[in-house]
């Protein structure tokens, strides 16, 4: 276990000393979600309406940008063989590096949505939903791109390769995310998407760091 | 048993697999010129034409025989893979690879032939009905497939990641066929029901079976030359491929 | 047997386009599959024997 938590600490720290790195996914975010509005029309109603849609693709690609450095740096300087090595399992190691992805990528999305969620003139309610959908969904989108990251270490086009592997396979939460809000907005009650969400993280969490280091090991050979 | 299974690991080297693959290729050309003959046959002279599509429901005669492929090559592509993975025979690997681009034709297939479909009977090329969304994600999943495969240089490492992404792909498309079915049910936007398609009568079930066994020779036919390129191509520095072709 | 004429089967009641895209598509893209596998098949195939012909050469001129 501490090697876990010193890894997530490592990976914060070294993400603090190349701040513009986090800050990027974090401005492409807002930026992405404030072009829609430019280029559909700024009447309420649409935007209400499509405002989930868009949120979870914008978070969607955002978390996206930051994946290829997940374990790119790592990877070229050695420090992956090396962990590789380690006594500490490599598993638990991996574990620790997705959840500093998640923390630096995914959960600076969580605590922004609700403020560019008032662009479309959603209300508290709706906003406290998008949140709680997105605290479910970011790590679950951090959990499987992983994998692509593992799998596309050191490879040519890795980052378009990346999203080629990646996208289809965040199709499930996307519709589940953004269809807690949608269903909330209609009045019918986010439980059972954000249940369905809840249980995906779940199969995630347990699967995930496993298949990704499957995917470094073979990266590694 | 302990001798079959030795024979069953044999064929696991591409050396030995090579022959006994040209051998069953021509067979398997056969087998589906003659269940597409007959399937054909079916199809369109002795189904009746439907009483609601009239004749445009032929198109279902392809349609659903190039679905269930594209879905059934992907699950075998991830048995070989899985294999490949557990057991590292390498010929599983070279399956594989070799299933990928044909299970993207048959999934191109569906959706191409599922487009013709909509057109004449719902009044549009594309719906985003659950099953043509999955479809269509099916397809996405065959392509990343394949590009990480093209991507990677050392086909050992190509084939070692290969698997894990079918596998994770598989694990995946349950999941993904859900939701899609879930959100297409929470949109009741574009209602439009696939299940009120004809009626089958018993011809149209049997032509239906006929060109999906056709199209399952096809597609093993197909893999296996396929294969026996991908073997020539990798161990084309070894001795026994030297004297394999003459 | 539903059809009186060749032009009436042609025309399948007025879905000729639907349905001859259809076919015809599974029909064109399922031999060019399979021609283009061989290709590459007796692309390796000659490739090969073109390597080993040079050899063959080369250990001729080295004998003589």
């Amino acid at each position: 276990m501490n090697a876990f938590l010193a890894t997530v600490r490592r990976d914060l720290l070294l993400a603090l000393r190349r701040k513009s790195e986090v800050l990027t996914a974090v401005f492409f975010f807002v930026i992405v979600t404030s072009l829609f509005p430019l280029g559909i029309g700024p009447e309420p109603g649409l935007l209400k309406k499509i405002a989930p849609g868009i949120l979870w693709v914008a978070a969607l690609l955002a978390t996206l940008l930051g994946l290829p450095r997940l374990f790119a740096a790592d990877h070229s300087d050695g420090t992956l063989e090396q962990m590789a090595l380690s006594p500490s399992p490599l598993g638990l190691l991996v574990a620790g590096k997705i959840l500093a992805h998640w923390l630096l990528c995914g959960l600076p999305l969580v605590l922004l949505a609700p403020v560019l969620g008032l662009q479309f003139d959603l209300d508290a309610s709706t906003l406290g939903i998008l949140t709680l959908a997105l605290l479910l969904g970011t790590p679950l989108l951090s959990l499987i791109g992983a994998i692509g990251a593992a799998l596309t270490l050191g490879l040519r086009g890795g980052g378009v390769l990346l999203a080629l592997l990646v996208l289809p396979l965040y199709i499930p939460a996307l519709i589940f995310g953004a269809g807690a809000v949608e269903a909330h907005i209609a009045g019918l009650g986010a439980g059972g998407h954000l249940s369905l969400l809840a249980a995906m993280l779940a199969l995630a969490v347990f699967f995930a760091p496993w298949a990704t280091t499957a995917a470094v090991r073979i990266a590694l050979e | 048993m302990r001798q079959s299974i030795i024979q069953w690991f044999r064929f696991g080297s591409p050396q030995s697999f090579y022959p006994l693959a040209g051998r069953m290729i021509p067979w398997f050309w056969a087998a589906a010129a003659a269940f597409g003959i007959a399937g054909l046959w079916l199809s369109f002279f002795v189904a009746p034409t439907d009483a609601q599509q009239g004749e445009g429901y032929r198109i279902i005669f392809v349609h659903v025989p190039a679905s269930w492929m594209s879905m059934f090559i992907y699950l075998v592509m991830a048995f070989w893979a899985g294999l490949g993975l557990a057991l590292n025979t390498r010929v599983s690997g070279m399956m594989a690879q070799a299933l990928a681009p044909t299970g993207a034709l048959m999934a191109a297939l569906s959706l191409w032939t599922g487009a013709l479909w909509g057109k004449p009977m719902w009044g549009a090329w594309w719906v985003w009905d659950a099953r043509l969304t999955s479809e269509l994600i099916l397809f996405f999943l065959y392509l990343g497939f394949m590009a990480l495969q093209a991507a990677i240089d050392d086909p050992r490492r190509a084939d070692k990641a290969g698997a894990i992404l079918a596998l994770v792909g598989v694990v995946n498309i349950p999941i993904i066929y859900f939701s899609v079915k879930w959100w297409n049910t929470l949109h009741q936007g574009s209602t439009i029901n696939m299940n009120k398609a004809p009626s089958m009568a018993h011809t149209m079930l049997w032509g239906m079976l006929l060109m999906a066994l056709c199209f399952w020779m096809y597609t093993i036919a197909v893999a296996l030359v396929r294969v026996r390129a991908i073997i020539l191509e990798r161990e084309r520095h070894t001795d026994w491929v030297k004297h394999a072709v003459e | 047997m539903q059809w009186n004429s060749v032009g009436e089967f042609f025309a399948m009641g007025g879905y000729a386009f639907y349905v001859w895209g259809s076919f015809g598509a599974c029909v064109l893209l399922m031999f060019t599959e399979p021609f283009l596998a061989r290709r590459r098949l007796s692309e390796v195939r000659k490739s090969l024997i073109r390597e080993r012909l040079a050899d063959e050469l080369e250990l001729q001129q080295k004998t003589q």
